[in-house]
């Protein structure tokens, strides 16, 4: 091997092979930030009220609990068909409503049950925050998750 | 140590060692709130611990490689590096950003995506301390000697250095958001740190064994290239269920399957040098860490990551303990022991001191080691039932979570374990100046 496969021979097959599937892999993303744009994530309109929702989310970093589409941390349920669940995923004033109700209820207090904090959240944001979740739980996930336990 | 300027790894190594210590110590409070679910829960909630916990982790794996270049690249480029000055103002740069972060993080101050939760400013010191980095290393490097392992260190440096531009990027698209994160995640450990370990390993071996440069040098190419062909690709199995297309199922099933295969080579060359070396180097924990990381990393990354990597096995097991288990053992392996094997090679020389307080850094070693492999059995377990119980039977998951608590607790004790490993590593390292066994009959003394 040591005649066929000098230092810069494997150097270059390196260098060469590594643009090769960066270039293959940036046309893929390319082509998959349309199909988000376009088809996956296209069932709903993305309105201010799921931007702010997002936003709300983010500044409470509830991804440190919950996972989203699978990612995030798995302390606490997930959130990506938490409409669906709940069954008000076409239903806009119900998912506030449930979700106003659920956040009002935290934390339970129950002694050796994982707890989730209180959060300060203004009508508007947790208007915006239910839309956000109904926004994700459109989104085509090729069939993820399995079924509605999450 | 042969050149002066190397001593401001010192610096980096030590801070690195407090953060690493603040790590364990907050994976632990996160294991115990899994046991005991009221502790603290208003003044300090499960997602800050859990910030806490990852981001100490990156900050000191990143402030390790750095120190580690600046460490190697002098040797490796016969030269002083270019300026002691700035790496010391880097340091300083990303020490303050540090303390800002858990400071802010404390009173609830912080981003929302996960590992990137970083406030704006500090973000922004992240990539002026990198942008100075690769400043310093790439004149000292251009100046001097060019070699496989300085060329192969700074390519990792200066494209995880890149890859950092997508923590700014966050598209209201959550699923754009999500494809784009991975370019950080994803692409730093299965891609770009891959050839800063690839070139730290290559380094210690060639340092520890005493095996031809060539020989080391055309063995990292092939180890690089594997990882790349494999891990660029790989991103794919991040790509099967948030919105991204179907394609991505095969793709991302098939590549992620061969990065097994660098990790995998990385032990073969490991222990393959250590077989033909020579030279019999005085620092046996150096030996035992080197082989320790480049094992584990297969088992964690390669065995553990292959798990769960093909989608028909990821659709159920995706989001689980499993994912923990398997990101438990692959940091260990490939990133923390590697850079502890780097610290134990390079801190006697820096510490300008012979003895090595190789009995209690190899005990360390076998605490850490044995609590991590216990950490990541246990979460298999629990990863299991739960996919069993929540996946495919579907039973809710706070009723299935209350039928793992015997693994919880479990976790708890092997993180215990890691605690103590961890300390007595910082204590043997830091504290103690004196073997505290007698040496055997005279080794060949190395560098
Ligand atoms: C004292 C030992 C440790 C304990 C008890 C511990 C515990 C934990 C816990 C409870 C979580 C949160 C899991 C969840 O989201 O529900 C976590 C996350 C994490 N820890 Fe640790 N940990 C320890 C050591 C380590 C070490 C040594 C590393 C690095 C090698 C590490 C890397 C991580 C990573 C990467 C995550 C995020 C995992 C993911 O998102 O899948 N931990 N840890
Ligand atoms: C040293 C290298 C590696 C490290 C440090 C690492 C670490 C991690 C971490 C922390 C996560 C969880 C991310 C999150 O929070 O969502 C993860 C996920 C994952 N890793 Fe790795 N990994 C490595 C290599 C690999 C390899 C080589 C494979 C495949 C053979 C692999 C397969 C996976 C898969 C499939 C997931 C997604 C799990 C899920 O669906 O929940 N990893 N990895
Ligand atoms: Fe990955």
């Amino acid at each position: 091997m040591s005649e066929i496969l000098t230092k810069s021979r494997a150097r270059n097959v390196f260098y060469g092979g590594s643009l090769f599937f960066v270039v293959v892999f940036v046309a893929m993303t390319a082509h998959s930030h349309r199909y988000i744009v376009k088809t996956s994530t296209a069932g709903m309109e993305l309105t201010d009220a799921v931007r702010l929702g997002k936003h709300v989310w983010e500044r409470h970093s509830c991804i440190n609990c919950h996972t989203l589409h699978g990612e995030g941390a798995y302390f606490a349920p997930e959130v990506g068909n938490v409409m669906t669940r709940w069954g008000v995923l076409d239903d806009a004033e119900g998912a506030y409503e449930m979700l106003n109700g659920w956040m009002e209820a935290q934390p339970s207090g129950v002694e050796g049950r994982r707890q989730m904090p209180h959060f300060e959240i203004t009508e508007e944001e947790m208007r915006g925050l239910a839309e956000f979740l109904r926004w994700a739980d459109q989104t085509d996930t090729q069939n993820w998750p399995p079924n509605d336990a999450g | 140590m042969k050149y002066q300027s190397q001593k401001v790894a010192y610096a980096y190594f030590m801070v690195a060692m407090g953060l690493f210590a603040i790590q364990v110590l907050g994976g632990l409070l996160a294991g115990w709130i899994y046991v005991w679910p009221n502790t603290l829960s208003e003044l300090l909630p499960f997602n800050i611990v859990r910030m806490l916990h990852t981001n100490a982790l990156i900050v000191w794996l990143l402030l390790g490689f750095f120190g580690a270049a600046y460490y190697l690249v002098p040797e490796e480029s016969e030269r002083e590096l270019f300026s002691v000055k700035l790496a010391y103002i880097q340091l300083a740069i990303l020490v303050v950003g540090t303390l800002g972060a858990v400071g802010s993080y404390l009173v609830g101050i912080h981003g929302g995506r996960e590992f990137l939760e970083q406030p704006l400013w500090v973000k922004f010191g992240i990539l002026v301390a990198a942008v100075i980095f690769l400043v310093n290393i790439s004149l000292t490097v251009l100046a001097g000697r060019k070699t496989a392992i300085t060329n192969i260190l700074l390519m990792g440096l200066w494209l995880l250095s890149l890859l950092w531009v997508f923590a700014f990027i966050n598209p209201d698209n959550l699923s754009l958001d999500k494809m784009y994160w991975w370019f950080v995640v994803h692409l730093w450990v299965e891609a770009t740190w891959e050839l800063v370990m690839a070139a730290i390993l290559g380094y210690l071996m060639l340092k520890l064994t005493g095996v031809d440069r060539e020989v080391v040098e055309k063995w990292l190419y092939v180890i690089v290239a594997l990882a790349l062909f494999s891990g660029i690709l790989g991103t794919g199995h991040h790509f099967f269920w948030i919105g991204t297309p179907g394609y991505w199922q095969w793709i991302g099933s098939i590549f992620s399957t061969l990065e097994v295969i660098p990790f995998f080579a990385m032990m073969s060359f490991a222990f393959v040098m250590v077989w033909k070396g020579r030279k019999n180097h005085p620092n046996k924990a150096a030996l035992l860490w080197s082989l320790g990381a480049s094992t584990v990393a297969f088992f964690g990354a390669g065995v553990w990551g292959f798990l769960h990597t093909l989608h028909g096995v990821n659709y159920y097991t995706h989001g689980t303990q499993i994912t923990a288990a398997h990101g438990h053992l692959a940091f260990y392996g490939a990133y923390v022991a590697m850079n502890l094997a780097m610290f134990t090679y390079a801190m006697p020389h820096l510490r300008n001191r012979d003895p090595y307080n190789q009995v209690l850094n190899m005990a360390s070693f076998w605490l850490m080691t044995g609590g991590m492999a216990f950490m990541t059995f246990v979460l298999t377990f629990a990863g299991t039932i739960q996919t069993h119980m929540q996946r495919i039977v579907g039973d809710y998951y706070m009723d299935v979570q209350d039928q793992l608590g015997l693994f919880y607790l479990m976790r708890l004790g092997s993180g215990a374990v890691v605690v103590l490993g961890a300390l007595l590593f910082i204590y043997a390292t830091v504290v103690v100046r004196r073997e505290v066994i007698k040496p055997g009959p005279a080794a060949v003394p190395g560098e």
